[in-house]
């Protein structure tokens, strides 16, 4: 373990730009009974247009530092900066928002409303905006979100499927709706939990190209977990791998080798 | 031979004594009852020819114009009884059941108080609520009407939170990470999710609202069920054989209508 901390120094050294991070986690932890801790003073800095994975064997605590990262989760120690601001239970709600606002989220099952149409689920991405509640409907929204929400339709190939039901499209199309949703917000942050996880291989690797290619397009700085190490090594720039709570190696993508997985995986 | 580990468990495995005495004294109850309330074969028997004769005044059914453009008007106004009330129930019962639906509530744990309300306007019955509406607002439709909306209330406000509390909880989680409100949540993820399912309880409140504002009248609150009431009262029998087809008719109507209706949205 020591070993690898010095190495995530030596990485980070060499990798790092001159840039204020856009997260900056310091000693975080997280546990949900006082008793197991789940993050374990986790010490994270991502910049800005950065792509990293996540990676982990399930339990490690992956999807808990990434929602913890952006304020879905309170913090149990250490200090959290996101966007340049303290994240902490006692953040504002309007902090909170704003945080929010700056961030799309794509989850591994899509979660669309299932009868909706495409364009009214993309539109959905907009809730939370001031006067959020034209974003109900399609029919309800302005012109700008309606634009906003066929340029993201388009970003992910899927302009001409607009008034199609949510639910009769493919789970690779499904989910490419779901980054449609999450682009509309035009973010700054990127947080995918296991996005290609529900996909076949065509459709997972499909989806991958997708974030690579939108994020360098927008600038967008992303953030995934994922089991599929491929997935992790081919489409990121940096790996953060976890075990047990704790960081085991934080390293550029391109110098992780299969011993470094087999240390994340074993027991 | 046969592992003893594997023989099948004894018949009555799960069975308590405390269950058996449970459906012993239930037995017991229903046949100590059934002593008291339950007709007789000879009440039965000696009960036949009263009804034949019954039968017999209330054939032929009145035809006359004059009577069937009375019983035409009232037939209209248990119908507007109806449709109205519901429909205000039913408008009524979508933020009620919000408040009422667990997890989803604005309330949180205030919801207990809202579901209770509902609960409440659930157990009394429509021929009570009658009662109330007629002694404080008057005889009338009017009073009807409340009665049925409040009626809708009770029976939509459960159904609506119980669908309110299964809808999918993934596009919930979605739109609460973005920063949706409550209110968002529900417009942008729930309501679309049982749409079909507030339809049909709706259509079935509508079925219920038809059924009941047909007997309201028997207590004053307006409708075709006063005409009943006065035909019964005055041995008016062959008018009231007419006004029971009628009824029999608006409320077969009302069940080819919404089960059509039903058939269509499915």
């Amino acid at each position: 373990m020591l070993d690898l901390v010095t190495d995530t120094a030596t990485d980070t050294a060499h990798t790092a730009p001159p840039q204020v991070p856009l997260i900056e986690a310091r000693g975080l932890c997280k546990s949900y009974d006082r008793r197991k801790m789940i993050l374990d003073g986790i010490d994270l800095e991502i910049t800005k247009g950065e792509r990293i994975a996540l990676i982990g064997s399930n339990g490690s605590g992956k999807s808990t530092l990434l929602k913890s990262l952006i304020g879905l989760h309170s913090i149990s120690g250490g200090s959290l900066r996101c966007f340049g601001d303290p994240v902490s239970a006692q953040s504002s709600r309007a902090q909170r928002l704003n945080m929010r606002r700056q961030t799309g989220f794509v989850f591994q099952k899509h979660c669309l409303v299932r009868r909706r149409s495409v364009l009214s689920n993309v539109i959905h991405g907009l809730f939370g905006e001031p006067g959020s509640w034209r974003a109900f409907s399609h029919s309800l929204a302005s012109r700008d979100w309606r634009e906003r929400a066929m340029q993201a339709l388009a970003d992910v190939d899927l302009a001409d499927k607009a008034m199609d039901r949510a639910d009769m499209l493919s789970g690779g199309q499904q989910q490419r709706v779901a980054i449609a949703r999450a682009l509309v917000r035009r973010p700054r942050l990127l947080i995918a939990d296991e996005p290609a996880a529900s996909l076949d291989p065509v459709s997972g690797q499909n989806v991958m190209n997708l974030f690579t290619q939108l994020c360098q397009t927008h600038a967008i700085t992303l953030i995934y977990t994922s089991h599929d190490m491929a997935h992790a090594v081919d489409h990121a720039d940096r790996v953060v791998a976890l075990k047990h709570g704790k960081i085991l190696f934080d390293r550029p993508a391109s110098r992780v080798t299969r011993a470094h997985l087999q240390d994340t995986f074993d027991g | 031979m046969v592992d003893p580990r594997q023989t099948a468990p004894g018949r009555f495995t799960g069975f308590s004594p405390i269950n058996f005495v449970l459906l012993v004294a239930l037995g017991a109850m229903i046949l100590a009852s059934m002593g008291q309330v339950s007709p007789t074969p000879q009440q039965l028997v000696d009960g036949v020819p009263g009804m034949v004769n019954l039968v017999g005044r209330m054939l032929p059914p009145n035809t006359e114009p004059a009577f069937l453009a009375r019983i035409g008007v009232r037939i209209l106004e248990t119908f507007q009884i109806a449709l109205v009330g519901a429909a205000i129930g039913i408008l009524l019962s979508l933020p009620i059941a919000w408040c009422a639906a667990r997890k989803v509530s604005p309330l949180g744990r205030g919801h207990v108080v809202v579901k209770a309300f509902v609960s409440f306007l659930r157990t009394v019955p429509d021929l009570v609520w009658a009662l109330l509406f007629v002694a404080s607002i008057g005889l009338g439709a009017v009073a009807g009407t409340m009665t049925i909306m409040v009626d809708t209330v009770g029976f939509c406000g459960r159904f609506f939170a119980e669908a309110m509390e299964d809808a999918e909880k993934e596009p919930q989680e979605a739109l609460s990470a973005i920063g949706a409100g409550k209110g968002s949540i529900l417009v942008g993820a729930i309501l679309p999710d049982i749409m079909p399912s507030l339809i049909n309880s709706s259509l079935f409140a509508l079925e219920k609202a038809v059924r009941s504002s047909v007997v309201l009248g028997l207590v004053g609150a307006g409708g075709i069920g006063q005409e009943l009431k006065v035909a019964f009262d005055l041995f008016q029998y062959q008018n009231a054989s007419m006004i029971i087809l009628a009824i029999f008719l608006i409320v077969m109507v009302m069940e080819v209508m919404t089960d059509k209706l039903r058939a269509y949205i499915q």
